[in-house]
């Protein structure tokens, strides 16, 4: 069929509208439209231009997953919401969901850097490279990555340590289990997520030194159902208190279904899993990202920098603890906040040995940054091997 | 002991989404029509079936929705390619495509929603059995739905007038149209039947596998769908099977992991497209099988009077 029917016609037509369908709705920029009834009509009278405004700083944010997930993602939204309630109109965010970690974060951060934003947070670790080359080409544009490694003039990174939401999770784990076995959902066996699996046993281990604790990896960030599926297998094999370090709450739904104790993960997830709800290990990113805006606004900004922020900037918490966990527990969760906040308590302080018995920390050695970024082992009491992950 | 019964219920469970739709999408491709559109259909099915048990909280009307939304978009792709002949392949792949961004765009205010409580299911006596109890008996009653859906398929493929007229239009359709049989309804709706399958597999996902909304959550659930059709060589008994088979496999290695064997999940997640590329590769070496079982005309548009 060469010459044009008037079929193949219908065909372009109706094909070019599926996908035109498609692609509606994948931006979103804030602040919304006017409601409804403050639109100026027609009939309204034209208003004298107003002077020019002040110019407002643009600010971009990637995000990995969507904005509804429940855990991560949603919890850098709200990061951008305190942004906008503090800055008020001196700034002006938008965002883009669901940013894959491939060649089209490229493209997503290029067009944020060319549509005039002066400040953009990339937030998740695969976003590292296409930040570095999209830095290179916008000297005038200040990046910030979330959790990575790799820093330019004007990109500079921050994390939250996750660990320490972990460890006081494994505080109420190992008082409330009654199997001695925790099990864990893990995404991807990078350090980040090996340092919160340890640290979730170590805290259980301070309370309950029999405490066992078993693994099971997905290889995905985010697979609500495969997330179902390892929770539903980790039950099975006799574990009553679940984490995750996914980003969504299915693992908290599957231990609600099955009669079994869970934490919220990022995010307060109570409304998910309100009886087998333990507490919610929370991040919050308002603070970096206030500072972070407030030195682009007066011209402090400067890149290289590498945050990592946790109890003691107000950035990882442990929240809604549930009604039922004994009064010296909450207390115990009170004094490692305080400990953690002051500097009076480390979480990772040997002596501390893998689980084949290798000592990684002698007594009264704690670890520095450096030895807990390459975290790649699991400590005495977690089952089995590390997957042959990757190395930071 | 105990931990192979509930490996095994687990399994029964994981297999049932993928069952239904590979079971829907064996009907279309019976009649001769590949419905690249699972994906989607799986998806926009989710979100309808999730969405209406969050405003009534009844799951028999979430399950009808999701089949219904699933019949709709089968019915547009169904025009389409059977009135306007447009290409099978391209146009399942803009459903699938579609079904992804319009499912995410619609339910963006379902995704912090939460559905009611549901009482554990249970067969009385049965459910009570020491070991087979837990493993057979305590399933929700979609899963023994799929069992009787796939014999009640191979009765219809087999036994039935019906479901010989369905296998003849995607064998040779100038035959059955040069017998009288009106080509294009039959195939119009295999596919809104195929689509409605794939609905109630998709709302399953959603209202009782995995309770909640978030964008994307079949997660490929549909490409295996489809893979599996081929995979079992269009026969129902074997999708069902195949269906337990890629869902035992997911849980099987969660269940090794938990024991400390390790198995890469990037190797199993590969494993039901290398399968079906290994039983393509079989059925196009032996004549004898194609002959047997992919239906002769599949993929191929159909003209009356041409």
């Amino acid at each position: 069929m060469t010459d044009i029917t008037k079929r193949s016609l219908l065909q372009a037509a109706a094909l070019s509208a599926l996908a035109a369908t498609a692609l509606v709705g994948c931006g979103r920029s804030e602040p919304p439209a006017p409601a409804p009834g403050q639109a100026p009509t027609a009939a309204a009278p034209a208003a004298p231009a107003p002077a020019p405004a002040p110019q407002k700083l643009k600010i971009a944010f990637a995000y990995v997953g969507p904005v509804g997930d429940g855990g991560w993602t949603f919890a850098h939204d709200n990061g951008r919401k305190a942004v906008e309630k503090e800055f008020g109109d001196k700034v002006e965010t938008s965002f883009v969901e669901n940013v894959p970690e491939s060649a089209d974060a490229e493209r997503v951060i290029r067009d944020m850097a060319a549509n005039g934003n002066k400040l953009i947070f990339g937030t998740t670790f695969g976003y590292m490279e296409p930040m570095l080359k999209v830095a290179g080409d916008h000297k005038d544009v200040r990046f910030e990555h979330a959790t990575g490694y790799k820093t330019a003039d004007n990109l500079r990174t921050y994390d939250s340590r996750t660990y320490e939401g972990a460890y006081m999770a494994g505080v109420i784990a190992g008082k409330m289990s009654k199997t001695g076995t925790l099990g864990v959902v893990g995404s991807i066996p990078i350090p980040e997520v090996v340092r919160n699996i340890n640290s979730f046993t170590l805290g259980a281990q301070s309370v309950n030194p029999k405490i066992k604790t078993r693994v099971v990896w997905v290889g995905k960030w985010f697979d609500p159902p495969k997330e179902t599926e390892a929770a539903t297998s980790l039950i099975n094999g006799g574990a009553d208190v679940l984490m995750q370090n996914t980003d969504s709450s299915a693992v908290l739904q599957t231990a609600e279904k099955m009669g079994k104790r869970a934490f919220g993960w990022d995010s307060d997830m109570t409304a998910y899993g309100p009886k087998a709800h333990l507490g919610s290990a929370v991040i919050n990113w308002a603070p970096y990202y206030t500072k972070a805006v407030r030195e682009a606004l007066d011209g402090s900004w400067k890149g290289g920098q590498q945050a990592w922020w946790g109890v003691k900037e107000g950035a990882i918490d442990m929240v809604s603890v549930a009604a039922d966990v004994p009064e010296d527990t909450k207390k115990r969760i009170d004094e490692v906040r305080a400990g953690l906040k002051d500097g009076s308590f480390a979480i990772w302080k040997g002596p501390i040995r893998d689980n084949t018995g290798k000592e990684v920390l002698a007594k009264d050695q704690v670890a520095d940054d450096k030895f807990l970024g390459g975290v790649n082992f699991y400590v005495a009491g977690v089952e089995g091997k590390v997957p042959g992950g990757e190395k930071k | 002991m105990e931990s192979y019964a509930l490996l095994l219920a687990a399994t029964l469970n994981a297999g049932t989404v993928l069952a239904i739709a590979a079971l829907g999408l064996l009907v279309n491709e019976k009649a001769g029509i590949v419905n690249l559109g699972a994906e989607g259909m799986m998806l926009c099915a989710a979100l309808a079936g999730f969405a209406t048990v969050v405003h009534t909280g009844s799951d028999a009307l979430g399950f009808v929705a999701g089949a219904a939304a699933g019949a709709l978009l089968a019915a547009v792709f169904g025009l389409l390619v059977i009135w306007l002949n447009t290409n099978q392949y391209a146009t399942g792949l803009a459903l699938s495509l579609f079904g992804a961004g319009f499912s995410a765009f619609a339910g963006t205010g379902y995704v912090q929603a939460k559905l009611p409580e549901r009482a554990q299911f249970s067969i009385p006596v049965l459910g009570d059995l020491p070991l087979v109890g837990p493993a057979l008996f305590r399933q929700h009653p979609m899963v023994y739905a799929a069992i009787a859906l796939a014999l009640g398929l191979v009765w219809f493929l087999y036994r039935s007038r019906a479901g010989l007229v369905l296998r003849s239009v995607g064998e040779s359709p100038e035959s059955a149209h040069a017998l009288g049989y009106p080509v294009r309804r039959i195939r119009l709706l295999a596919v809104v039947a195929g689509g409605a399958l794939c609905g109630l597999a998709g709302a399953y996902l959603a209202v009782i596998y995995t309770p909640l909304w978030v964008e994307g959550m079949v997660a490929g659930r549909g490409w295996i769908a489809l893979a599996l059709t081929t995979f079992a060589t269009w026969r129902p008994a074997r999708v069902l099977l195949g269906a337990y088979l890629f869902g035992g496999v997911t849980m099987l290695q969660f269940h090794l992991q938990g024991a400390g064997v390790e198995v890469a999940s990037q190797f199993l997640t590969m494993l039901p497209y290398v399968a079906t590329i290994v039983v393509l590769a079989l059925i196009s070496r032996n004549p004898a099988w194609i002959r047997v079982n992919m239906p002769a005309s599949l993929g191929k548009p159909f003209h009356p009077g041409s």
